[in-house]
């Protein structure tokens, strides 16, 4: 398929992929740094380019529950937040997924508050870990894009009917010029599809109740099946990644292994931090040392079975949280995948970093693969470790 | 009771109007007493019940009250409380505690 090679922001980017699935609807309130991507949509609007009916609300749980009405009248339906806004949206956002509405969202990776902070870290998307949405992470503007496009796939399909959000890194992927490829609209329309809703609220032949009172008689039903739709997911994640990959040339999975394949060390990582990683992991590999990088791209629903079989047998095993679980074992990434390596002899260890957007530096995967060089070879190292902070 | 491999997706309900199937008069302690020759057929009961709890019998040229339907009484009072001929001392509807 013929693309076109863009400069584009994350934000535009992710903007592009989102006006391509014909949106029926778009309800959002502006937070730096998902700002500049309703701006680029807004203007797409303005322009006539985008017959989407905006719905600018007053706050971010007006967002979601904007959204949510509009998804349950049967319409294609996003939103676009970050951090204290997606902290707003929270009852809503356990409301979208428990009635099963296909909603997208870009989640621009921002640090809650507080102190107040703009700039990028986990802790926002980590906090809606068990919200029941599936949840895909970016490297970059490139991937936001393809990710965007696929989120409506994944999200719709009949057996998955869960909301989809993007995650890309605030400012660092959000606001960075960047290279990408972009299908034609026509060629990214096809892809996604027409939108079929499995019933409308405006449909008055076929009337339904959605979101009645649910007590102890069927709200266990209902999470069962919630539940049971999260486990169908990864299998549609992946085949709608084929379908694209076949379509783009660009193969997607539940991660995306980096010179893993005789991988001793391995770095587990989310998000813009890979690229970081991957430069330092080339610059060890030219001194004959074998570390490899797994970057999670679906975190949720989490492929434990996945990660427990791609870090089967490695020497050392180093997780990078950019997001803080206080008061708990580790950071959100190092809990699951710790988790998930039950039982196995893999000495897996975890490193907070780049809070409140934090630098992350080379020297710091470095820090890290010594680390890991240690660990191989027999050395301790504390469970859970800070990476790049002043004590 | 519907496991869960046979519910709607999402809790949604798509037959309208299912709360007469729905019983739910299992957590009052008193419940309406009829007294059917004190009734002056007001209506003022069948209005005020916040269920629909008050037995109508709709085949005459007027509707008449007949009882209480006990799958949907919350035993509540308020049919009691609105019951005009109560004011003379001659309610057509006494709350009793119910022994079950
Ligand atoms: S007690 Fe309350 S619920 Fe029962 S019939 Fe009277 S008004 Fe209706
Ligand atoms: S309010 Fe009393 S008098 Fe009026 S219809 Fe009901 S029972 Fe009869």
């Amino acid at each position: 398929m013929e693309q076109k090679l863009v400069a584009l922001s994350g934000n535009e980017a992710v903007a592009y992929a989102f006006k391509q699935a014909r949106p029926h609807v778009a309800a959002a309130f502006p937070i730096t740094p998902q700002t500049e991507m309703m701006h680029k949509y807004a203007e797409f609007v303005a322009n006539g380019e985008s017959t989407t009916e905006m719905i600018l609300v007053e706050s971010e749980h007006s967002a979601m529950s904007a959204a949510v009405g509009s998804a349950a009248a049967g319409a294609r339906t996003f939103t676009a937040t970050s951090s204290a806004g997606f902290a707003l949206m929270w009852e809503i956002v356990y409301v979208a997924a428990s009635l099963r509405l296909p909603i997208c969202m870009a989640l621009v990776n921002r640090a809650l508050s507080g102190n107040i902070n703009i700039h990028c870290d986990h802790s926002d998307s980590m906090g809606g870990r068990d919200a029941g949405w599936i949840h895909l992470f970016s490297e970059n503007a490139q991937e936001a894009y393809d990710n965007g496009v696929m989120s409506w796939r994944i999200a719709e399909h009949g057996d998955v009917r869960l909301p989809t959000m993007v995650n890309y890194d605030g400012f660092i992927i959000s606001h960075t010029a960047d290279a990408l490829h972009m299908l034609p609209d026509e060629a990214a329309y096809d892809f996604i599809g027409k939108y079929q809703h499995k019933y409308s609220l405006l449909d008055v032949e076929n009337p339904v109740t959605v979101g009645p009172l649910d007590l102890t008689d069927y709200y266990f039903e209902h999470k069962t099946s919630q539940l049971a739709a999260c486990a169908r997911a990864p299998e549609i994640v992946q085949a709608v990644s084929d379908e694209y990959g076949e379509l783009t040339g660009r193969h997607y999975s539940f991660a995306e292994e980096y010179k893993l394949d005789d991988a001793e060390m391995v770095i587990v990582v989310l998000g813009s931090s890979a690229g970081t990683c991957k430069d330092v992991i080339d610059e060890y590999r030219e001194k004959g040392v074998k570390a490899g990088m797994l970057k999670i791209r679906m975190f949720r629903p989490f492929p434990n079975a996945y990660i427990a079989k791609i870090l089967a047998g490695r020497k050392a095993v180093a997780v990078l949280d950019r997001s803080a679980s206080f008061g708990g074992f580790g950071g959100p990434v190092f809990t699951e995948v710790r988790s998930a390596m039950y039982g196995q002899n893999v000495p897996v260890h975890d490193y907070i970093y780049g809070l409140g957007g934090r630098d992350f530096d080379l020297s710091q995967v470095a820090t890290v693969i010594d680390n890991l060089q240690n660990v191989a070879s027999g050395g301790e190292l504390e469970d859970v470790n800070l990476l790049g902070v002043r004590l | 009771m519907i496991n869960t491999k046979d519910l709607h997706e999402g809790g949604i309900i798509r037959d309208p109007g299912n709360a007469t199937t729905y019983k739910t008069g299992d957590w009052r302690t008193f419940v309406p007493q009829f007294i059917e020759e004190n009734c002056i057929q007001c209506m003022f009961c069948w209005i005020y019940c916040p269920d629909t709890a008050i037995e109508l019998d709709t085949s005459g040229d007027k509707p008449k009250v007949t009882g209480i339907i006990m799958d949907h009484c919350k035993g509540c009072g308020i049919c009691a409380h609105e019951c005009p001929p109560a004011k003379k001392g001659k309610s057509a509807l006494v709350m009793v505690r119910e022994e079950k």
